[in-house]
């Protein structure tokens, strides 16, 4: 379990957080949300010790990323947005960085390989950026680390990729994973994050799964915009309109109109979701 | 599997697992896929799945043994056909009376457009 207590943290001049606290329980694939330049790659940093908080703490299992012990890196893999170009095949980098990682596994990696489509035989630098996407995605998974953060891991893939990208996360995951993916993508990832985070400026918004927001948080499909709404948003066929839940009534989560209705409501959201 | 964006993901998978059912694939008494395996499937995330094994479970069409995992109980085929009735004969029935009259289709009517098998 991840647990962030009364983190700040700072670049230079730019406040990025400010006495925030969350947690990350194990068995999940979180959906890490927010505007851009909110923070959500800073915080990934910081949760597998490439940054350091400024005050609070974070510990993972017991472990304090920014100490860097062997036993808690081992466990732990960040697979960043920017892709590297190293001049060498995707079977030679894994098998130099799988050593770190006692429970890395070179079957699992050709097996993925295989699943996601990738030619075996080029180098890094021959491939196209979603086919080194993909690559590094076969890399990261067959370390089978605990921890797994995925920051925009859809940007650049296509269509079949995309959901070949579902399916190889959600085998990914057990009860002893925790996986985190950050993204603006969300419909790439719509129906396999479960539970959502919501950063803001310096905040939490939201963190909560969707059964929880769905008791507190009704999503009205219909032919008009209702005024009482904390979001509502034309689609095609009618309207989508993000309301308080009052009559316990169970709807689909709409991960984009949900994500503006927190972006429009802050503190109302906040406090219903308490 | 294409989703519907006005039903919870996680009942649609349960009316996903009962159309498998009544198509035979999965059958009574026999072990059901697992959690794991149909959400990876499905592209779905896993805890979803569970949240629709769980209800199926709840309604006694599917029930868990030791070392098997989930497994499909005896009467799931009737069960399931009597809630789909229950849910037509609610939902479907008035909303077809209601199109009859609208349109102004007489019962008389009505039979020469059943379908010739």
């Amino acid at each position: 379990m991840i647990k962030i207590n009364n983190l700040d943290f700072a670049y230079k001049n730019t406040q990025v957080f400010r006495r925030i606290s969350l947690e990350f329980e194990k068995g999940n694939i979180y959906g890490l949300l927010g505007e851009n330049g909110v923070g959500k790659t800073t915080l990934l940093k910081l949760i597998c010790g490439l940054q350091q908080p400024q005050y609070g703490e974070i510990t993972v299992d017991g472990f304090t990323p920014s100490m860097r012990q062997p036993e808690f890196l081992q466990n732990v893999y960040f697979l960043p947005e920017e892709v590297i170009t190293e001049d060498t095949t995707p079977e030679k980098f894994i098998q130099k960085t799988g050593v770190f990682y006692p429970r890395y596994d070179f079957d699992l990696f050709n097996k993925l390989m295989k699943e996601l489509e990738v030619d075996l035989a080029k180098k890094f630098n021959e491939l196209s950026h979603g086919q080194k996407k993909k690559a590094l995605l076969a890399c990261a998974m067959s370390l089978k680390t605990d921890y797994l953060f995925l920051d925009e891991p859809t940007n650049g893939l296509d269509i079949p990729s995309k959901a070949l990208f579902r399916k190889v996360i959600s085998q990914y995951c057990s009860d002893e994973t925790t996986v985190i993916i950050s993204t603006h993508q969300v419909k790439d990832v719509e129906n396999l994050i479960d539970p959502i985070v919501i950063l803001d400026r310096d905040d939490v918004l939201l963190n909560a799964s969707f059964s929880k927001i769905t008791e507190k948080i009704f999503f009205e499909y219909g032919p008009e915009r209702l005024d009482n709404a904390f979001y509502t948003e034309m689609l095609p066929g009618g309207y989508i309109n993000v309301m308080r839940n009052v009559n316990n009534e169970e709807s689909n989560v709409n991960i984009e109109a949900l994500f503006n209705a927190v972006m429009k409501n802050k503190e109302q959201i906040k406090n219903l979701m308490k | 599997m294409d989703f519907n964006k006005n039903k919870p993901i996680y009942l649609q998978i349960c009316d996903h697992i009962y159309e498998r059912i009544l198509s035979g694939e999965f059958r009574s008494g026999e072990r059901l896929m697992s959690v794991r395996e149909l959400g990876i499937e499905l592209g779905v995330n896993p805890n979803t799945v569970m949240r629709s094994f769980e209800r199926l479970q709840n309604k006694g069409i599917i029930a868990t043994k030791r070392g098997i995992g989930f497994y499909v109980c005896e009467n799931a085929r009737e069960m399931i056909l009597e809630e789909q009735k229950k849910e037509f004969i609610e939902n479907d029935i008035p909303e077809f009376f209601k199109k009859m009259e609208l349109y102004g289709i007489t019962f008389d009517e009505l039979v020469r457009f059943k379908p010739v098998p």
